[in-house]
């Protein structure tokens, strides 16, 4: 059962909701508790550009079960424009189109099913653009 | 002044030509062309629902009302696909946008007029003063079973729109709703497929409910059908609005902007509201609209819309439903198909 661990992390994987430090400004996403740049602990929320780029990427032909009937498909990091670095999977794109550097938006798709009686799951997932 | 302050629809990459359906059961594709006036339908991806769709087609209306999600009172979906049969699919939009959670949510379902459900429901929680400002979505990835003629039809897709009193862009001037217990078309519970008694869903079905509920509309608006600019009907097929146009009085002409079914499939819930938000993309100041849904068990809601100046200054701030529907397809073949939308069993 992952509803828990679902739950707490909504306001990052339904609304980008990432922390910045109120001492040297840096995003930290997801949230952390201590800056890892400046050690300080006084953040303020702020939701991330939906729109970024490829920083790299990989094509998952062999999954896991959960994901089994979705391959081939292609996991990327992605930085946005504001400068943080999330990973995510890219949807509804040809795979010889994807390319390091290019542009992407964030979107809001189900990730994954918990089996056939159990949570859907939503989140971001990213889109050429 | 209330009605509506923002609008945007969502509508999946994925399509499916009615080729590829006909090939599948020895059909004639050509005679479907004709006879149901259909071309291509929208198909969601296995990553996507009805709650996926609403939170993009929501995120498309608030870039054009301008407004801040927390000042919206209430969120209504409506849907024939919602994913959780006990779990309302506003919940998880309400989070998605940044609603906040001083919010009225609710689920509802009326075949294909749920959406137009919703639409009334928060015009008039807007008009009573209950809120600032409301959120109604119909939005649907619609079943057909393997075979059926719905297959040719059901489509994904839907539509978000927020009311409100400041800055409107659409003034609601008349709305109507007409309504029976009419057997058309039903699912009952744990059944994946809808049933449907043929024939019988065109007119004691269809075409009385829409009829009467555009007559009365027509009447209490003391307006006649040369009087609006635009007209727009649900669209189960490319033929049946085209026939209910004809029977109140309305021209081709009229329908056409919204008449966005060949290339679109029936959104069920999202079907009408999607015509309307093709419209709302090029409609002008002093535009006037009607609009009557269907929904099958079976009811239809009409609306009367009259399109003010600020219509201009949103029209551009989302992606228009002309751009979705033409650009950036994906098409499927029968077996992808049948893959995208779980109708191949799976060993769990």
């Amino acid at each position: 059962m992952i509803s828990p661990k679902y739950a707490r992390e909504i306001p990052q994987r339904y609304r980008l909701e990432a922390a910045k430090c109120k001492s040297c400004g840096k995003i930290n996403f997801p949230p952390r508790l201590v800056c890892p740049r400046c050690k300080s602990r006084e953040f303020e929320t702020v939701r991330l550009s939906n729109e970024g780029k490829i920083l790299t990427y990989t094509i998952i032909r062999v999954s896991s079960d959960t994901f089994s009937h979705q391959t081939p498909y292609a996991v990327a990091i992605i930085e946005t424009n504001d400068g943080a670095k999330l990973m995510a999977m890219i949807a509804d794109s040809d795979l010889n189109e994807i390319e390091i550097g290019k542009k992407v938006k964030l979107v809001f798709r189900k990730i994954q099913d918990e089996g056939v009686w159990g949570l859907h799951c939503y989140g971001y997932k990213a889109v050429l653009i | 002044m209330i009605g509506i302050v923002g609008y945007g629809s969502y509508l999946p990459r994925y399509r499916v030509k009615v080729e590829s359906i006909a090939k599948q059961w020895g059909s004639d594709p050509e005679a479907i062309k004709r006879g149901l006036k259909l071309f291509e339908k929208t198909v969601p991806g296995m990553d996507e629902d009805t709650i996926t769709i609403s939170v993009e087609a929501s995120k498309n209306a608030l870039k054009r009302a301008g407004i801040d999600p927390e000042k919206i009172g209430a969120v209504y979906i409506g849907s024939e696909s919602h994913p959780y049969a006990v779990k309302p699919s506003g919940t998880i939009l309400l989070e998605a946008l940044g609603i906040g959670n001083d919010v009225h949510v609710a689920s509802y379902e009326f075949a294909c007029k749920a959406g137009t459900e919703a639409m009334y429901t928060a015009y008039s929680l807007v008009k009573a003063d209950e809120m600032e400002y409301a959120l109604a979505i119909g939005a649907d990835t619609s079943q057909g079973a393997p075979g059926d003629a719905l297959e040719y039809s059901a489509s994904a897709g839907g539509t978000a729109f927020i009311m409100g009193k400041q800055n409107v862009i659409a003034e609601i001037l008349f709305t109507h709703s007409y309504t029976s217990d009419t057997p058309d078309f039903w699912r009952r519970e744990h059944e994946f497929y809808p049933r449907h008694a043929g024939r019988f869903t065109g007119e004691p079905a269809y075409f009385k409910h829409v009829v009467n509920a555009g007559k009365k509309l027509l009447e209490k608006s003391n307006m006649k059908p040369e009087d609006f600019k635009y007209a727009v009907f649900h669209m189960p097929n490319g033929k049946f609005p085209q026939i209910a146009a004809k029977k109140l009085g309305f021209t081709l002409e009229q329908i056409e902007t919204g008449w966005i079914v060949p290339w679109m499939g029936n959104t069920y819930s999202g079907s009408s509201p999607t015509g309307l938000s093709a419209i709302l993309d090029v409609a002008k100041p002093g535009d006037k609209i009607f609009m009557v849904s269907f929904g099958s068990g079976a009811g239809s809601d009409g609306f009367i819309f009259n399109v003010t100046d600020k219509i201009v200054d949103v029209q551009d701030k989302a992606p228009k439903l002309k751009e979705m529907l033409d650009n950036n397809k994906i098409y499927l073949d029968y077996g992808e198909y049948a893959k995208f939308r779980e109708k191949i069993i799976l060993n769990q």
